[in-house]
């Protein structure tokens, strides 16, 4: 199967900033992928070279099998939802939708017809007539969604669709996308800051750092063994343990990780690891507790329902043998 | 250790007396503006509106202080029937050449120009409004006429046939570039290009980026989106620019007189009917109809849709 999406040593620089560094990639048809990094990662440029509105510097970008590299954004068979939605504040909610097939030439009554049926799909029906400035938030990402599927992309671009909801809306488009991917089949390719986002709505994900991909996987792979320590910190906020901290507790010389979830407090006798409790945060599911332990902090997940220490508490640490993750790369 | 703080002299205690009751302070900032507007702009223009409908005794040269239309109605004679239709093309063709020059420069300072660029776009736009209206008209009569270095630069280069063609195109044409109407309408151009570019540019500062991406990334050609995006969304701009070419022109009566033909221009007929001829109701009912084609134009601006995007 030709993937949709193939990356072959991509780069593109802003003058001596390499944003995107001989990047390789490649994105299976069908998939929900998600691009996670931080702030200046590269994720964002990638998803730009996709969509046409950068050029690379170097490499090629094929899109299933077709070198696009050099074809300009209106001839790809891609489109796009912006972070700020970007709809026409000139024209309404229909207009908007119809846009894509109004610049093809489409007819009036066809490309309505078309613009109600996409309305309908993200639950607008009635809001054609409205000004995208009568609409909330959340209705206006439903209106660019809408009108980046009306052209019937090969594959959707989605820039941190969901970055300016608030918490339960977002979860609520979180679901709504994710559905939305299965039944359309359309490849969705999407950026975002959020690792928990990305995690629970992604097929495999890349984790983005300095302009190269720190790992590529499924959300299994890259929280569960994460290849570098900048994977292992970012994704899912992990203890990572210097070699000679992973040494005392049984493993190599080499750095490693304990997802906080993986540990237990324990009595300090026997612990592998033991020391005070520094801090306590209630997270509501449960309670982190940080310990400063063999000169590293250590962060507990202690589910509801567990007693909770007091600060300056001496306690221990245990976890399952299988807890600690061993990283292939410093 | 107090929860207030002790009041500092009598400073605080103004805007202590602000803070409580907002209304003054609004009241203060916008009385002086609004006696200004209201009393001495408004006022002035009841009062011509009101000398407009007065007449004036064809034999004594005397005001004759009663309602009447009759002024308005020697507006429709042909001889000064003519004077409006002169300027109102005049104005609309300056406005046109305006926008149409304006836009890319406009264009260019929204979207590109920044820092350094962005200053010396500035200090380009504004810099011609810092020295004297009357030195540039002379200047421009100097680069115009028929000795002039535009003739002079079109003959050195071979195209002084260009030029005689331009002087011979019937109407708009004449002896010299100084003395037809191409060289008023070049001259009414370059005066007010400057309040066409600012209005522009600052609407267009206002369309972000992404929506231009948008529109490509649904499949526009370059073209389509100047049409159906940048155009549109810049259009509150070019009304606002367009409004003051317009009106500029429409009021000016210097530039047709020291440029042109010696055929008269609404302002230019103001100037004569209040002065020499002393004909103060005809000077006032030219000088409303200015007022009326921009509210006329304004209106049908709005019902094209003009301000939709604001």
């Amino acid at each position: 199967m030709t993937p949709a999406v193939t990356f072959t040593n991509v780069t593109r620089h802003f003058g001596t900033v390499r944003a995107v560094d001989a990047v390789d990639l490649t994105i299976a048809e069908g998939s929900f992928f998600a691009m996670l990094g931080p702030s200046g990662s590269g994720k964002t440029t990638c998803l730009r070279l996709i969509s046409g509105f950068e050029q690379p510097n170097a490499g090629s970008i094929r899109i299933f099998g077709e070198d696009v590299s050099r074809t300009p954004p209106n001839r790809r068979n891609v489109n796009t939802v912006f972070q700020d939605y970007a709809l026409f504040p000139h024209m309404n909610v229909r207009d908007n939708v119809a846009y894509g097939l109004m610049v093809k030439g489409v007819g009036r009554s066809a490309r309505y017809a078309k613009a109600e049926e996409m309305l309908a799909l993200v639950k607008l029906d009635a809001y054609g007539d409205r000004k995208p400035g009568q609409l909330s938030g959340g209705q206006r990402q439903r209106v660019a969604l809408a009108r980046a599927l009306v052209n019937e992309p090969k594959v959707l671009l989605l820039d941190e669709p969901l970055g300016a909801l608030d918490l339960k809306l977002r979860e609520a488009m979180q679901d709504e996308l994710k559905a939305l991917q299965q039944r359309l089949g359309i490849t969705f390719v999407f950026v975002t800051h959020d690792q928990g986002e990305a995690l629970s709505m992604a097929d495999s994900l890349a984790v983005f750092n300095n302009g190269r991909i720190a790992q590529i996987g499924t959300p299994a792979e890259i929280y569960g063994q994460p290849r570098t320590r900048f994977v292992a910190d970012f994704v899912g906020s992990s203890n990572v343990l210097p070699p000679a901290l992973t040494q005392t507790l049984g493993g190599p010389a080499r750095w490693s990780s304990l997802r906080p979830e993986a540990l237990r407090l324990t009595a300090p006798q026997e612990a592998p690891l033991a020391g005070p409790v520094t801090s306590l945060r209630y997270l509501g599911s449960g309670t982190r507790v940080t310990v400063a332990a063999k000169g590293a902090d250590i962060g507990v997940f202690l589910p509801a329902g567990h007693p909770v220490p007091a600060t300056g508490d001496y306690t221990g640490i245990g976890f399952a043998p299988g807890a600690l993750h061993v990283m292939d790369e410093a | 250790m107090t929860a207030t703080l002790p009041i500092r002299g009598a400073g605080d205690r103004l805007s202590g007396l602000f803070w409580r009751r907002p209304g003054v302070l609004l009241a203060l900032l916008i009385a002086p503006p609004l006696l200004w507007l209201g009393v001495v702009y408004l006022g002035s223009l009841a009062a011509l509106l009101m000398q407009s409908f007065y007449s004036i005794d064809e034999f004594s040269g005397v005001v004759v202080e009663e309602f009447t239309t009759k002024t308005y109605a020697e507006l429709l004679r042909p001889s000064n029937f003519d004077i409006i239709i002169r300027t109102l093309l005049m104005s609309a063709a300056v406005t046109l050449g305006a926008a149409i020059i304006a836009f890319p420069i406009a264009y260019f300072a929204a979207r590109y120009a920044r820092g350094r660029w962005k200053a010396v776009f500035y200090l380009g736009i504004l810099l011609p409004l810092w020295s004297s209206y009357l030195v540039k008209v002379y200047a421009w009569k100097l680069i115009l006429a028929k000795e002039g270095i535009l003739t002079w630069a079109a003959e050195g280069i071979g195209a002084g046939f260009v030029l005689d063609a331009v002087l011979s195109l019937p109407g708009i044409g004449g002896n010299s570039l100084s003395t037809s109407f191409i060289g008023t309408w070049l001259v009414f151009l370059y005066v007010w290009l400057p309040y066409m570019i600012l209005p522009m540019q600052a609407s267009l500062e206002r369309v972000p980026l992404s929506m231009l991406e948008a529109s490509a990334d649904l499949g526009a050609t370059p073209a389509q989106t100047f049409r159906s995006v940048i155009l549109p969304l810049a259009m509150p701009g070019v009304i606002a620019g367009s409004i003051f070419t317009f009106s500029l022109t429409m009021g000016d009566y210097i530039i047709p007189q020291i440029i042109g033909t010696s055929a008269r221009f609404v302002g230019q007929a103001v100037y004569q009917l209040q002065g020499t001829a002393g004909n103060l109701p005809l000077a006032a009912a030219f000088a409303v109809v200015p007022i009326v084609i921009m509210l006329v134009y304004l209106t049908l601006a709005k019902r094209a849709g003009a301000f939709d995007a604001l």
